[in-house]
């Protein structure tokens, strides 16, 4: 059950090549529609589910319907967060969540012309590089003293600052959004800032962020506490409802408290998890998050969370090809942020995975190799 | 269009019809054939597409990259002709292709 009218699909590419053109629809698809059917699965798509009643084990759709289940799985993913400021709903101020946002967004794409990002997170920053590939002239505002604050350290923050600079986006930092100024017809025509300030705007794509989509969830009266709470097995309280992905707050094994995260690596493995329980095979979900982000010829790959640390150790530098920072806490590896370099993004992981204590001054020296860090195999 | 064999760690045989154009990931995924997961959906971000060319169509799919070739360079049951899949794209000359998947992928 889906209420986009589209097969479930990859969202990493709507702020990049589908948002370039680069890649047709088709190509987002997780599996062509034909799989499904050839499974005996039924997808029914552009339809609301509106309410689950757990007594009698239903749920009404927008149709009209109802539907019994002996199981139920909720990946009901997460929603937009607004802003809410004078002038937010002018024409011409967009969000990007999903394929149709993608598409507007695209058509308004056109070189010479003025985008405003508001919000230097992983979705403004890729935006703001796909937009810049298509000659428009962009301008990103970031309320806080450095980019992707809430995800990553102080070098790897710079480094993008720097490249989108050098690649002619007008980066600010410390940059308050207080509302938008009116233009002809309804038509945003710039952003104002709470310097008093003004940047004029054709287009403004507001991305600050997303919520867990949990309405479904509590109506059916299931805890809710930023995301569904699910346990290590995918299990909400009500052992016949599951629930999957961004919606979710989950019993991590690997941190050991309760986590939401927004990725794609965790929504794929917990859809896995979710498989076993269902099939009777217990199987918890005890997996190190990793994240990505492609911003020009940059390739940012993640793992662990990065938070608490107490210690950074860069290997390389930001001149080099490739460079990795090392996030430690009590000499121990617990996150990994490489930039262009896949081995220490590797590396990092199975580091994170064992938990490894590690001398710094060997994740420094280049005359280490990376991959005599490790020991044994990748785990699978 | 063309085909692609993929043969599963126990030996199982799979074959896939392909346009041109399309990656070795994408078919597989698309072919619901097992032991390709293709996670980051082409990205080149996960290395949970590995395959590994049969030596004679080597020549045909090329040598990995700078970044593929870190990313394999982790795997355990890494190859000589090891890939990619998301990294191949397929052209008519790869008609008929067989590749074998790892036990494992990352």
């Amino acid at each position: 059950m889906g209420n986009e009218p589209h097969p479930p699909y990859q969202r990493p590419p709507l702020s990049k090549n589908y948002l370039t053109g680069d890649v047709d629809q088709e190509s987002l698809y997780l599996k062509p529609r034909s799989v499904y059917e050839n499974a005996g699965h039924q997808l029914r798509l552009g339809v609301r589910v509106e309410q689950i009643d757990r007594d009698s084990s239903t749920i009404s759709l927008s149709d009209q319907s109802r539907l019994q289940y002996d199981r139920l799985v909720l990946a009901t993913g997460s929603h937009l967060r607004h802003l809410n400021a004078p002038g937010a709903d002018l024409n011409g101020i967009h969000y990007l969540h999903d394929i149709a946002d993608s598409e507007v967004l695209r058509e308004q794409l056109v070189a010479g012309k003025r985008l405003v990002v508001v919000g230097g997170g992983y979705i403004g920053l890729e935006v703001a590089a796909s937009a810049n590939k298509k000659g428009v002239n962009v301008t990103v505002l970031e309320a806080a003293e450095r980019l992707m604050q809430r995800v990553t350290g102080p070098e790897i923050s710079a480094f993008f600052y720097d490249k989108h600079r050098g690649a002619g986006v007008d980066v600010r930092l410390n940059t308050a959004v207080t509302g938008f100024e009116e233009g002809d017809q309804g038509h945003v025509a710039g952003v104002t800032l709470a310097d008093g300030g003004t940047v004029p705007a054709d287009i403004v794509l507001v991305s600050i962020g997303v919520i867990p989509e949990t309405a479904l969830a509590k109506g059916a009266g299931l805890p809710c506490d930023n995301g569904i709470i699910v346990d290590e097995f995918t299990r909400t309280e009500d052992p016949a409802i599951l629930a999957i992905g961004d919606c979710t707050r989950h019993r991590n094994l690997f941190f050991e408290k309760m986590q939401r995260l927004e990725s794609v690596a965790n929504a794929v493995d917990q859809a896995r998890t979710a498989a076993a329980t269902l099939m009777g095979e217990e199987k918890p979900y005890d997996s190190v998050p990793w994240f990505w982000s492609n911003q020009y010829d940059v390739r940012l790959q993640m793992v662990g969370l990065s938070q608490n640390h107490d210690q950074r150790v860069v290997r390389g530098s930001p001149e080099d090809k490739g460079f990795a920072v090392f996030y430690l806490r009590e000499g121990c590896v617990i996150a990994v942020d490489a930039v262009n370099l896949p081995l220490a993004f590797l590396v990092g992981k199975t580091l994170v995975q064992q938990r490894r204590t590690i001398n710094p001054e060997l994740l420094e020296d280049p005359d280490t190799e990376l991959k005599s860090l490790v020991n044994g195999r990748l785990q699978s | 269009m063309g085909k692609v064999t993929f043969i599963e760690h126990d030996q199982t045989e799979h074959v896939a019809e392909f346009k041109a154009g399309s990656s070795v990931m994408q078919i597989a995924v698309d072919s619901a054939i097992p032991g390709i997961d293709g996670d980051c959906g082409g990205e080149c971000a996960c290395g949970t597409c590995h395959v590994i060319v049969t030596n004679e169509w080597f020549s045909k799919t090329g040598t990995p990259g700078n970044e593929e070739e870190q990313m394999l360079s982790m795997t355990p049951e890494r190859a000589s002709t090891s890939r990619l899949g998301c990294q191949v794209v397929l052209t008519d000359e790869m008609d008929g292709m067989t590749v074998h998947l790892p036990e494992f992928q990352m």
